[in-house]
């Protein structure tokens, strides 16, 4: 591939990138996240969606699927230990642009309009997608707390008042 | 350690994990760590092994030894608040230093339950008007279309706060959040605002997509909190097929 052809390709992900990242921040907003962590919440979906977007156009969309919810799990683990907040703030941010809302609109309309026989792999399809979001999430927490030593409390670690 | 116990009864430590456990529930904190939680503040006032039990819609807790009782707190009314999650984690972590005593513990997260949201409706409505034409262009919509997913998607939020509030049951208020998006959707492309309607409703549902819901549920089953992790998929499947209904319901009307 030659430079343009590069340059051509990443153009449009600019757009993405930036309508992720305020999607993700708004989302931020609607579960009432801490102010001051809006911020990463939109990287935490920004990084999701982009590589979800550039994975779809290599393979299908439910391993595609699978990397983005890792990915972001990851991205919102760390970002969870440097700001010391509950991972769910970051993570639940980054998985909605994830979350297989056209495929499932499309599998409802079809039923609406009584093509049932087209209506049932789109279905099967929203549903193998929630689940490599799920086995996503799973995945990192597992490798996580296999890497990570797991924090004590600190009661036997401080002295008794 | 018997001088912690003999400091602190097992009522006052009760009351303050209680407490803790029912504003992390009721605010979309995840099961294991509500369960984790309320066990590190009775490990830090000197009860070593307590049993915290925890479902969507209550809690009990006991303390084991000498303490004569077992609690249970109900929680009817759930909603997504994690600033107060944050909260209460922080008071967590003060009270595991040995920073805080019960009482002062019990105040302060009294304090955070009574605390109105950060963002109040009107922010929250922009919020999910933003969302709502950014997700049409993700789903590889046109860019004309973005203000009319953008409107369809700020008055479905608006609905479903409105109705929210003089309708108790929280899923008859989504279905008619619901039918709002799919009817300003179709009136958009019918009045020529708007061009691809399906990438429009698409767009402007999302805002009422049960996201934390789906997350929780996915993370309580597989850390094994059966009970919690069914009840609150089955909440989210409600959900997503009540928004699938209100839509569904527009959309034999218009084709029709």
């Amino acid at each position: 591939m030659t430079m343009i052809a590069y340059v051509n390709d990443a153009l449009p992900l600019i757009g993405q990138a930036v309508a992720s990242f305020i999607a993700a921040a708004a989302f931020g907003v609607l579960f009432q996240v801490p102010k001051r962590t809006l911020l990463p919440c939109g990287l935490t979906g920004m990084v999701g969606w982009l590589t979800y977007v550039l994975l779809d156009r290599r393979m299908d969309a439910v391993p595609a699927t699978l990397v983005a919810a890792l990915l972001v799990t990851v991205a919102a683990q760390l970002f969870a230990r440097t700001y010391r907040i509950p991972v769910i703030v970051f993570s639940v941010a980054g998985i909605i642009p994830l979350v297989p809302g056209g495929v499932a609109y499309d599998a409802m309309r079809s039923v609406v309009e009584n093509r049932y026989d087209e209506s049932l792999p789109l279905a099967a399809k929203a549903f193998m997608m929630s689940g490599a979001i799920a086995i996503g999430l799973v995945l990192s927490e597992v490798v996580n707390q296999l890497l990570l030593p797991k924090v004590k409390t600190a009661k036997h670690e401080e002295p008794q008042p | 350690m018997s001088e912690e116990e003999a400091r602190y009864s097992w009522e006052q430590v009760t009351e303050v994990c209680l407490l803790a456990g029912k504003i992390m529930m009721q605010n979309g904190g995840e099961t294991y760590r509500v369960e984790d939680t309320m066990m590190r503040i009775a490990a830090a006032y000197g009860k070593d092994n307590s049993h915290s039990y925890v479902t969507p819609t209550g809690i009990l807790f006991a303390i084991d030894g000498g303490a004569p009782g077992t609690r249970l707190i109900r929680i009817s009314e759930r909603s997504n608040d994690l600033r107060k999650v944050t909260l209460v984690n922080d008071v967590s972590r003060r009270i595991s230093r040995g920073e805080l005593t019960p009482s002062e513990a019990c105040a302060l997260l009294k304090d955070i339950d009574g605390k109105p949201p950060v963002y109040r409706p009107l922010p929250q409505v922009a919020a999910a008007t933003l969302s709502s034409g950014c997700f049409l262009l993700m789903f590889n919509g046109t860019a004309a279309d973005i203000v009319p997913s953008a409107i369809a998607g700020g008055a479905g939020f608006t609905a479903l706060v409105l109705f929210h509030r003089y309708v108790p049951a929280k899923l008859f208020a989504e279905l008619l959040a619901a039918v709002v998006v799919g009817a300003i959707a179709c009136l958009s492309v019918s009045i020529g605002i708007g061009h691809e309607l399906d990438r429009i409703i698409i767009g402007a549902v999302m805002p009422l997509v049960p996201g934390l819901l789906l997350t929780n549920a996915v993370r309580d089953l597989m850390a094994g909190h059966l009970v919690s992790g069914l009840s609150k998929g089955a909440e989210a499947f409600l959900t997503a097929f009540t928004i699938g209904t209100g839509i569904a319901f527009v959309l034999s009307m218009y084709y029709s």
